[in-house]
């Protein structure tokens, strides 16, 4: 593996921002995600639970309801009023448009996935007929007395249910009217509060409304008569969300305490065919309220304050022990946040409206006292630090708008970052120790926004990938910059690319898109040289080895692949590694791996990482099959080499440091780490509800 | 050993919560195993109303007839299963089935067979098996042959249920769930996580509970959690839900007679209903006094009532209030005070719960009352040093109660306290009188009063091994607000800075004997003198008595070495020693005889001797295979003339001992026919009659008056009756009151049986009693009558078609109709003629 003097940062103090609304889309099997800043991720469930697409967050937007209608549409509604639809290929926003009727607390797709609904402040239900390019108003139901919190469709879209505040109604939709209002009882546990607040509701094809509210209670009423049928009190703190299963045989709850209660349509008796709803499990795996939840036909999936997007499976659903038979915890975006600049040590940062610079620290100890830095020669050893790492710079954005992607070029003297609407390039001229910023102007008009940009490895072009599917080349000169080439999308296709690459010798660019395949262009000829032949899963993150230009592309489904460019065609060592398989271990990974890097000194090696470990592959030295141990610790020094070599195999993997950020290979002998321990991000949380704990 | 040897019995004092309680169908009754018997008690008013013997060894499960409900199945260790009738305590059948039995089920599906635990080969291998009852007139009947239903299942009934349909039933051991199908005839397995981690550390499973309507088995584990199965008929649809409350684990689980609730207890000593099987939704009935062992339910849905370590079944209503308590022997780990006799009420005195004195009595084995000495909160929680009582003494005759008490700490300071408490005749109960914290520097090894006259000043000893013992005596501590008396210490004596190990006073009183480690020494009591000592150089002296009666001149020594010495007081001299290591010896307050139990590589022996005579006039080896701990004679209100030379030191006194493992037993000079001859004869009795009291009652009555009227017609008989002979007033007297006909019916009988029978016959009396001799002898008549019809019809069918078979059915149904009819006409129905 080799020995590394490794920078253990820890300074990057970014907190995600809190989970509001998820909608699952059974056709594709993706969720949709929304976050408390407007951010809308779009998670592959087929392919391990991969972060494919998202759309920036807005400071205006905050996001209230999120769903899909027909197929493949989202749509999402906010408290400003607006109903957004969202671009899915270009990643972009379709329009936004209001609905007059204040802020938009509750959306819901009709079951036909034709109409739409919403409720508003102002106690209106709003209906919306979705056409083929944008939705149109159709009508107004019944005013409420206060807002709308909720809605659920009827299975058969004859009726539908709206939880508002202490009530619900059910509404017919053919007359628009009002056909019962249910009362919920204010109590709490003896107590009277002054609101019971129904924040979700579901409406069964037997008729039966299934509502939760801030009373802490799950109620089953009959919408034909308009009474209750049965109360369940799961929780002291309010019950905040609610999803159903398709089948409509269990549905889960959300509640302020962190738990996420699982019911069942359980028959009473084996042998009768009466059947009762009966809380089975409760899953708490999270400290914050779960403001939302999800059920897909095999997991439940549950997101809240606490930032994390939880996916448990159900195991009596889940067939074969795969990947989707374990729990999954998604914490941290599926992208970069995080360019380095190794001939000058900075890391750039990336927050959701600035961006910082820092300057790592230094040493010049070489021997065995503690101080921040490690030596893994001398396994644990911590190193004094002579000179503490260096914030030189916070940028921040204008505008409500979030940034999108960012960049330092290796050199330090660049840095470019991008909005929704703007892109940004900006000059840094160091003097000393005095740094001095300078705007670029003038940026060209095809360079509106940006998903991904990357600096050629010498700091002289730059590469953006712009959302509408083209790749721009810019030369960089001092304090200006020159378009140089637009590779226009393929003919047809509006799809973005996420992920770019760019061989050290600049000739080569390659890039990503959201659906799988990998095109390389020539930078030198300025045209597209090849495709890597399309692989089901997306990609993950991207590299060109140095000297080879070999393609090496990791994928969600955790398979690498090495493609060599000169040859257009797999190397060796791919298909070697093809043909025998992956270890099971390395199948069954948590994260994607999301940087890709290469040791100059030695061209075997392959460094990759993923949020819990980081990896060095040594294509030299012969794969891992399924009997010898994956993860082998750093055998002990008094082991013969011949023990060290019978159990060395190709894959060298440290869990030292994780959660993992970025991870990267300054020069030969040193290695740059930023980790976000989980306590920290939970530490910058609003404290959760208090719970009594026995024993405390 | 010789013919008149006696019988060692357990007399009782048996764990009433080994296995759960079952209800009657009707909730009057309670019953539960209580070593080898099966006891019926009255919910109502907490008596014992039958005490069903007849097992070899101790029953193991009890169960009713799931088709009469007016049955009880039980089982025993002793391999067999009987079937009683419990509400009049007979025995109806026995079946033997041959291997230990460690459980016992029964469901209304499975007709004529029931479910018992056993263990076949390895000894913690046990199976679920399905037994036959094969249909025999026989009293004694052998079982067909054990079916396996499930393997490998814990022994305790408490891991196995049956679904309330008896479709399936569920056991749980270790960490597993195990359902068998009847119908399917297939087993499902379900299998918690057991990892090491700490989060599943505890997932044990302890006790299984199925619902009664539907399918839905709930679970106790180790670390307080109750799970709720659900679709487990399908083993990859299943499902649970938590329940968590219990801190330590899940004792038991019950569900409610209709299954809306779900009951569970465990050490917390807090009873916890579930209302809808819902966490938020739950019902406490805490201070329960000790853990709960078994919590039962009665199939009316009424009562409920749970088992306790405290051998404690509290019965309890609906709405979770007690209502009744029916309180054993309370078995502490340890018994420091030793045995006792109360002198008032002949109850035996010991350790009780923590801190508690019980007051238990042998006759209705069950418990008088509690006298808490310590009078703190008991914390259950383990490695928590208590308090412990460790001496008690009765004195004058059971006016004065001495107490001790003591805590220490691994490196703390000795805490010590002695009370002493009088007898309030108001209250019938013992109050505080004096309280001595540290009344020594170190622990109390001996405690006596002694016994003298009533104008004698009331004078205590205690031995500490600081080295002294202290003489305390009542003394006046009034003062001008009240008239009070209180203990004060008067002597202080010590013999060389030696421990002292026991004290002891003489009979009269006028002595007192002080062990100091491997001397004896005597004092006068009167002036506190030294007067002699006896040293035999054989080790501490462990136990110290006086001789009683003739042989009062003489006192007995036993020291740890295993030497028993007997020196004259006259002569101050060793009138004889011999080798014994005795472990118990206790002098008969009522004769000269002593009683001593050694340690033997047998078991303990027992020897019983007077101290005038160094051979033993009684000799019983192996009384028991343990170690006896403790022995107490307690006077007998009536003496015994037992014919039998060996056995005359048990005429005046019965001898009780207390073994290593808390059972209590005695010596019984009857042989064990002789015990069983009330139930056989009361079977004889009762075949021919519907026995209820009411109707023992109104049948003793009538012949009564036949008898009268006898007498009557024999000549003028003038006696007054005196309450005792008249049997109405009798039965009214013994009967148990829950019982008894209403007051209305016996308040005309009572008055009748008080009529003098002076006069001759009335007129309207004499034709009702020749009516009813009439009547009797008809009926006899009548009996004989109907064997041959019987036997006509019983030839019958074999020529008749089927036509003629029904009719002749008929003919005699209706037949026993009117046999029926005419012997309701037999019943006296006079008293409610009485004007």
């Amino acid at each position: 593996m080799g020995e590394f003097k490794v920078h253990r940062v820890r300074f990057f103090n970014y907190v995600p921002s809190g989970i509001r609304c998820v909608a699952y889309n059974n056709q594709s099997n993706r969720l949709a995600v929304s976050r408390t800043d407007g951010t809308v991720e779009i998670y592959n469930l087929s392919a391990n639970y991969f972060q494919e697409k998202f759309f920036p967050g807005h400071e205006s937007r905050a996001t209230e309801a999120l769903c899909w209608a027909k197929g493949q549409r989202l749509f999402s509604a906010g408290l400003n009023g607006e109903i957004i639809e969202y671009d899915l290929q270009a990643l972009d926003i379709k329009y936004s448009m209001d609905a007059f009727g204040g802020p938009i607390w509750s959306m819901a797709a009709s079951p036909s996935g034709s109409q739409l609904l919403v409720g508003c402040e102002d106690g209106s239900v709003k209906l919306f007929q979705i056409n083929p390019d944008k939705i149109q108003f159709e009508r107004n139901f019944d005013r409420q007395k206060s807002r709308i919190l909720s809605l659920s469709w009827h299975p058969s879209g004859t009726h539908i249910a709206a939880g508002s505040i202490d009530y619900i109604s059910v509404f017919d939709i053919k007359s628009g009217s009002a056909v019962h209002k249910m009362l919920v009882d204010r109590q709490y546990m003896g107590v009277s509060k002054r609101k019971c607040i129904i924040w979700g509701v579901a409406f069964l094809s037997d008729g039966t409304v299934i509502s939760v509210d801030s009373a802490g209670k799950v109620q089953f009423w009959d919408s034909a008569t308009g009474t209750l049928v049965k109360t369940h009190l799961v929780a002291n703190a309010d019950v905040q969300s609610i999803a159903v299963s398709d089948q409509e045989d269990s549905f889960v709850v959300g509640t302020a305490e962190g738990t996420v209660f699982h019911f069942q349509l359980v028959s009473v008796t084996s042998n009768s065919s009466e059947k009762q709803w009966v809380r089975t499990k409760p899953f708490q795996h999270h400290t914050h309220d779960v403001r939302t939840v999800a059920h897909s036909p095999t997991a439940l999936i549950s997101g809240g304050t606490d930032t994390h997007l939880v996916i448990r499976p159900l195991m009596e659903k889940v067939e074969v022990k795969n990947y989707d038979a374990a729990l999954r915890k998604i914490t941290f975006p599926h992208r970069r946040l995080i360019s380095c600049s190794k001939k000058r040590q900075l890391l750039l940062f990336q927050f959701s409206h600035h961006l910082d610079l820092w300057r790592l620290g230094s040493t010049v100890a070489t021997g065995k006292t503690s101080g921040k830095f490690l030596v893994p020669g001398k396994h644990g050893d911590t190193l004094p630090l002579s000179k503490d790492a260096d914030h030189l710079l916070q940028l921040k954005t204008k505008g409500p708008e979030n940034i999108i992607c960012s960049c330092v070029s290796p050199c330090g003297s660049w840095i470019a970052y991008s909005t929704a609407s703007r892109f940004f390039l900006r000059r840094l001229n160091y003097e000393h120790d005095n740094l001095s910023l300078h705007r670029v102007s003038k940026m060209p008009a095809c360079l509106r926004s940006a998903v991904q940009i990357m600096f050629s490895e010498d700091s002289t072009k730059l590469f953006v990938a712009s959302n509408q599917g083209s790749l721009h080349i810019l030369r960089l000169l001092e304090g200006s910059f020159k378009h140089l080439h637009t590779f226009q999308a393929q003919s047809g296709t509006v799809e973005s690319m996420c992920l770019l690459a760019v061989s050290p010798d600049g000739n080569w660019l390659a890039a990503s898109g959201t659906s799988a395949g990998v095109h390389v262009y020539s930078v030198k000829r300025l045209k597209l040289h090849c495709t890597v032949p399309a692989y089901n899963f997306p990609v993950t993150a991207l590299a060109i080895a140095p000297k080879t230009n070999n393609l090496v592309i990791a994928h969600s489904d955790q398979q690498i692949f090495e493609y060599s460019i000169p040859d257009k065609q797999y190397t060796e060592w791919s298909r070697a590694i093809q043909k025998q398989g992956f270890h099971h271990h390395w199948l069954q990974r948590d994260t994607p791996i999301t940087h890709i890097g290469f040791h100059p000194k030695r061209p075997a090696h392959i460094l990759l990482h993923d949020a819990y470990m980081f990896c060095i592959i040594d294509k030299s030295l012969p794969l891992p099959n399924d009997k010898t141990l994956l993860y082998n610790p750093l055998p002990p020094t008094n082991e013969s080499d011949v023990i060290r070599r019978r159990t060395a195999h190709a894959f060298k993997i440290s869990k030292k440091y994780k959660p993992l950020l970025f991870m990267d290979l300054l020069d030969e002998g040193t290695l740059v780490a930023v980790e976000r321990p989980l306590d920290d991000i939970i530490a910058q949380l609003p404290p959760p509800i208090k719970k009594k704990k026995f024993g405390t | 050993m010789e013919a008149a040897a006696a019988r060692v019995v357990r007399c009782g004092g048996s764990e009433l919560s080994l296995r759960r309680a079952v209800f009657s169908a009707d909730s009057r009754y309670l019953l539960c195993v209580s070593g080898d018997f099966v006891k019926v008690y009255s919910t109502a008013t907490e008596e014992c109303v039958h005490v069903l013997q007849g097992h070899r060894d101790l029953v193991t499960g009890i169960q009713l007839n799931p088709n009469n409900h007016l049955q009880l199945y039980s089982c025993s260790f002793d391999g067999t299963i009987k079937l009683w009738d419990y509400l009049d305590g007979i025995l109806i059948k026995t079946f033997t089935v041959g291997h230990k039995l460690h459980a016992l089920f029964t469901h209304a599906r499975a007709e004529d067979s029931v479910f018992v635990t056993i263990n076949k080969e390895k000894p913690d291998v046990f199976q679920l098996v399905s037994v036959p009852l094969p249909r025999t007139p026989r009293q004694d009947a052998e079982a067909g042959e054990p079916r396996l239903v499930l393997d490998c299942i814990s022994p305790s009934p408490k891991c196995v249920a049956f679904g309330g349909q008896g479709d399936y039933v569920a056991a749980v051991r270790d960490f597993y769930l195990s359902v068998y199908f009847f119908r399917k005839k297939a087993t499902s397995r379900f299998t918690l996580s057991s990892s090491e981690n700490r989060k599943h550390a505890k997932n044990n499973f302890t006790c299984v509970a199925c619902h009664p309507k539907e399918d839905c088995i709930a679970t106790g584990h180790k670390d307080g959690k109750i799970r709720l199965w659900r679709g487990f008929d399908d083993e990859r649809k299943y499902t649970y839900t938590c329940l968590h409350w219990h801190h330590d684990l899940v004792m038991d689980l019950a569900f409610s007679a209709t299954g809306s609730s779900l009951l569970s207890g465990g050490r917390e000593s807090v009873l916890v209903e579930w209302r809808d099987a819902a966490e938020k939704t739950k019902e406490f009935l805490p201070r329960l006094g000790a853990t709960i062992e078994h919590i039962a339910v009665a199939p009316a849905g009424d009562l409920l009532c749970t088992s306790h370590a405290d051998n404690k079944i509290i019965v309890i209503g609906r709405n979770l209030e007690a209502c009744a308590v029916i309180q054993g022997l309370v078995r502490d780990s340890s018994v420091l005070t030793g045995l006792m006799v109360d002198p008032r009420t002949k109850a035996l005195v010991l350790n009780g719960k923590p801190g508690h004195l019980q007051f238990y009595s042998l006759q209705s084995d069950k418990q008088l009352y509690n006298l808490d000495i310590v009078q703190q909160e008991y914390i259950n929680d383990c490695g928590l040093v208590q308090i412990e009582l460790t001496k008690a003494a009765f004195g004058c005759f059971g006016a004065w109660l001495a107490t001790v008490e003591q805590r220490q700490e691994k490196e703390g300071e000795l805490e010590l306290q002695m009370k002493l408490w009088a007898y309030n005749k108001k209250t019938q109960g013992f109050l505080l009188n004096t309280k001595v914290s540290a009344p020594h520097e170190d622990r109390v090894t001996a405690l006596c009063f002694r016994s003298a006259d009533k104008s004698d000043v009331p004078t205590l000893v205690t031995a500490s091994r600081d080295g002294r013992f202290k003489v305390w005596v009542l003394a006046d501590d009034s003062d001008i607000y009240r008239k009070a008396e209180g203990w004060t210490c008067d002597f202080v004596g010590s013999y060389h800075k030696y421990q002292a190990t026991n004290c002891c006073f003489s009979e009269d009183g006028s002595l007192l004997a002080v062990s100091f480690e491997e001397t004896v020494t005597i004092w006068e009591s009167d002036t506190w003198e030294l007067r002699c000592t006896f040293c035999q150089r054989a080790g501490r002296v462990r136990h110290l008595c006086f001789g009683r009666l003739t042989c009062s001149k003489y006192l007995l020594g036993a020291t740890e070495s295993g030497t028993l010495c007997c020196w004259n007081l006259l002569s101050c001299a060793l009138e004889w020693s011999t080798k014994l290591g005795v472990s118990v010896m206790e002098p008969d307050p009522r004769s000269e005889h002593v009683a001593a139990v050694a340690r033997s590589s047998g078991g303990s022996d027992l020897f019983v001797f007077k101290p005038s005579e160094p051979r033993p006039l009684y000799v019983q080896r192996s009384i028991c295979s343990e170690e006896v701990r403790w022995g107490v004679f307690v006077p007998r209100d009536v003496p015994e003339a037992l014919a039998s030379e060996a056995l005359q030191w048990l005429n005046r006194s019965q001898f009780y001992f207390l073994t290593a493992s808390q059972s209590l037993l005695t010596f019984s000079s009857k042989s064990p026919e002789e015990k069983l001859t009330p139930t056989s004869k009361q079977l004889l009795a009762e075949e021919s009659l519907p026995a209820t009291p009411f109707y023992f009652l109104l049948g003793r009555h009538r012949q009564q008056r036949g008898e009268q009227a006898d007498g009557a017609a024999d000549g003028e008989r003038v006696q007054l009756p005196t309450t005792e002979g008249v049997p109405a007033v009798s039965e009214l007297l013994h009967t148990p009151a829950h019982v008894l006909p209403s007051a209305a019916f016996l308040c005309s009988l009572f008055i009748n049986s008080l009529l003098l029978a002076t006069e001759a016959p009335s007129a309207e009396e004499t034709p009702e009693d020749a009516e009813m001799e009439e009547e009797g002898e008809r009926d006899s008549s009548e009996e004989e009558d109907a064997a041959p019809e019987q036997a006509q019809q019983a030839g019958l069918p074999d020529g008749g078609d089927g036509g003629d078979e029904a009719e002749a059915l008929q003919q005699q149904l209706s037949k026993c109709a009117e046999k029926e009819l005419r012997k309701l006409r037999r019943v006296d129905y006079s008293w409610v003629a009485v004007p």
